[in-house]
């Protein structure tokens, strides 16, 4: 019997070593890796990188009319920006961005909360999304011409169509995915209604939320631009959208070029310094999302 | 009946309690006809198999479940929906709000509850996390805490509120077997300084030994009243083992198979 178990070995019992005696506990990272670290660094590389794969392709091809060059293209960034043209029409487009997106948060946010308060309201946004999530905005905007003629209420129009849907699904789908014990403790301390969604539920989908809400932003951006691009005539006052329009009718092609960088350019800078900085001080400082 | 004088009225009574839910396909019975007295300042150990009810029994004395029959009575009211005057710690690790810090946290339920000021209610924290050992600990977020450090917050926040009872869903049952036993003895120092109420939940016999002093055995399928014990003084380790045997056999006598869940 004893042969099948393991000999009997000698026990140990060590001393220490004193933390002085030890080689390396901590290290300082080598400066370019401490930089190479940075998100923005490493992003920036990338945008660098495509900028000058741009240049190189545009001056093989040799065809300014067709693919206008980086340098060309910041050069016409740079005209429409002194003329006042390009800011004019930037102004022009966020106005009804911040409205449309406004708008459709709000609409998307008593939608919800009328969703998870009352089974009567979970099944209209339950149908309404299914029905209406799928339309594209752009196939609305006959109708909204018909209904609020050449201005700016048919773009706001379709932009809140645009945003609705997608942030109350992502918002909807947030609240539900509370945790019971979450829920739990926030009865426990006698929450009821708007107290219990304010303080418990809405904190607890933030992520969703969040997430919802950048999908919002770059439909509604989207939509609007190819809103505009469709008419945009509100005599002076039309958007980027627009400005590409007239330049591309004019052949003015590194304008149209300049026109789609500033799409490009506001998406990058609201992702990076408006979403970030939220993700950064909320979902990610709770630990709700890596 | 306990060490309790006989007409005392008893802080929670439970009486001819059943309990049932609904899956998709059957209605269960989790507990029936379940009666039990907890008086005031006992550590009274709910203490059964898996499938007992116990949890179930817990969460309609918090309020979240309606009986089918009986009634519970905390102080002589009926419960009827959940409060802050029976405050829950659970088992899950997620049960503290993951976008307050941990003070923030027991602030946060001392003012939804709205049981004191916010000056109060900063200092009353403070104290009880005092009391925990997370003084260091009281502006990190939960996330970055780890399980026993989580749980100790749930406690603390539990304690602070001074709630009539304090209902504990197996709060141990996640942690590793060092942190549970230094846990179980932080909860008998801090029932020796204060004298709360509590009523606790456990499939672990040694713990039930340990925590309570009286406990209530429940058989299951559906739960129903077994026996009801007198625990043995914390430092009576040869009375807490004969304890735990008898336990054992009343529980698994003819359900040898079952041992696995004793711990």
């Amino acid at each position: 019997m004893s042969a099948i178990l393991p000999s009997t070995r000698p026990e140990r019992d060590c001393e220490l070593l004193d933390s002085a005696s030890f080689g390396v506990i901590e290290k300082p990272i080598p400066a370019w890796e401490r930089i190479w670290n940075r998100d923005w660094v490493r992003k920036l590389a990338i945008i660098v990188f495509l900028a000058v794969v741009w240049q190189l392709y545009s001056m093989w091809k040799a065809n300014p009319l067709v693919f206008p060059s980086f340098i060309e293209t910041i050069k016409a960034f740079y005209d429409t920006s002194r003329t006042g043209e390009l800011p004019t029409r930037v102004v022009g487009s966020l106005k009804l961005l911040v409205g449309g997106y406004g708008i459709g948060l709000a609409l998307a946010g008593i939608l919800t909360i009328l969703a998870i308060t009352t089974r009567f309201g979970n099944d209209l946004l339950d149908t309404l999304t299914s029905m209406f999530n799928p339309l594209p905005a752009i196939a609305l905007l006959p109708l909204a011409l018909l209904w609020f003629g050449f201005g700016s209420g048919s773009i706001i129009f379709v932009t809140v169509h645009s945003v609705l849907w997608p942030v109350a699904l992502n918002t909807h789908s947030g609240f539900r995915s509370v945790s019971n014990t979450l829920r739990m403790v926030g009865r426990n301390y006698g929450l009821t209604g708007f107290r219990y969604v304010f303080s418990i539920l809405i904190p607890g989908a933030f992520p969703s939320i969040l997430a919802g809400m950048k999908i919002g932003w770059a439909f509604a951006w989207r939509t609007l631009i190819a809103a505009e691009l469709v008419y945009g005539a509100n005599k002076g006052s039309g958007g980027l959208g627009w400005f590409i329009f007239e330049n591309k009718n004019s052949l003015e092609i590194a304008a149209v070029f300049a026109g789609l960088l500033t799409v490009i350019l506001i998406g990058l800078a609201v992702e990076n310094l408006v979403f970030r900085v939220i993700e950064n001080r909320t979902v990610k400082r709770w630990g709700m999302q890596a | 009946m306990s060490g309790s004088p006989p007409n005392e009225s008893p802080l929670l009574d439970v009486r001819g309690v059943t309990l049932q839910y609904k899956t998709k396909e059957h209605l269960v019975t989790a507990t029936f006809r379940v009666s039990f007295e907890v008086m005031r300042s006992e550590r009274f150990v709910v203490l059964g198999p898996s499938g007992c009810g116990k949890s179930t029994l817990l969460k309609a004395i918090g309020g979240y479940l309606t009986p089918t029959e009986g009634e519970m009575r905390l102080k002589g009211q009926l419960i009827t929906k959940p409060g802050p005057d029976r405050m829950m710690v659970f088992q899950e690790f997620d049960q503290l709000l993951p976008w307050k810090t941990v003070k923030e946290n027991v602030k946060f339920a001392l003012r939804a509850s709205r049981r004191l000021a916010p000056r109060e209610a900063e200092d009353r924290a403070q104290s009880y996390l005092a009391k925990v050992n997370l003084s260091k600990f009281l502006d990190s977020y939960p996330h970055t805490l780890s399980g026993g450090m989580k749980q100790r917050v749930a406690i603390a926040r539990g304690m602070a509120m001074e709630p009539d009872i304090l209902l504990m869903d197996e709060p141990f049952a996640a942690l590793d077997a060092l942190t549970r036993r230094k846990m179980q003895d932080e909860l008998l120092q801090l029932w020796a300084d204060t004298r709360f109420t509590v009523l606790f939940v456990t499939h672990s016999i040694p713990e039930a030994v340990k925590i309570g002093s009286r406990i209530l055995l429940l058989s299951p399928h559906p739960g129903q009243v077994k026996a009801e014990l007198n625990s043995v003084p914390p430092d009576d380790a040869a009375g807490a083992r004969t304890l735990e045997r008898n336990i054992h056999s009343m529980l698994f006598a003819d359900e040898v198979e079952e041992e696995a869940l004793n711990h």
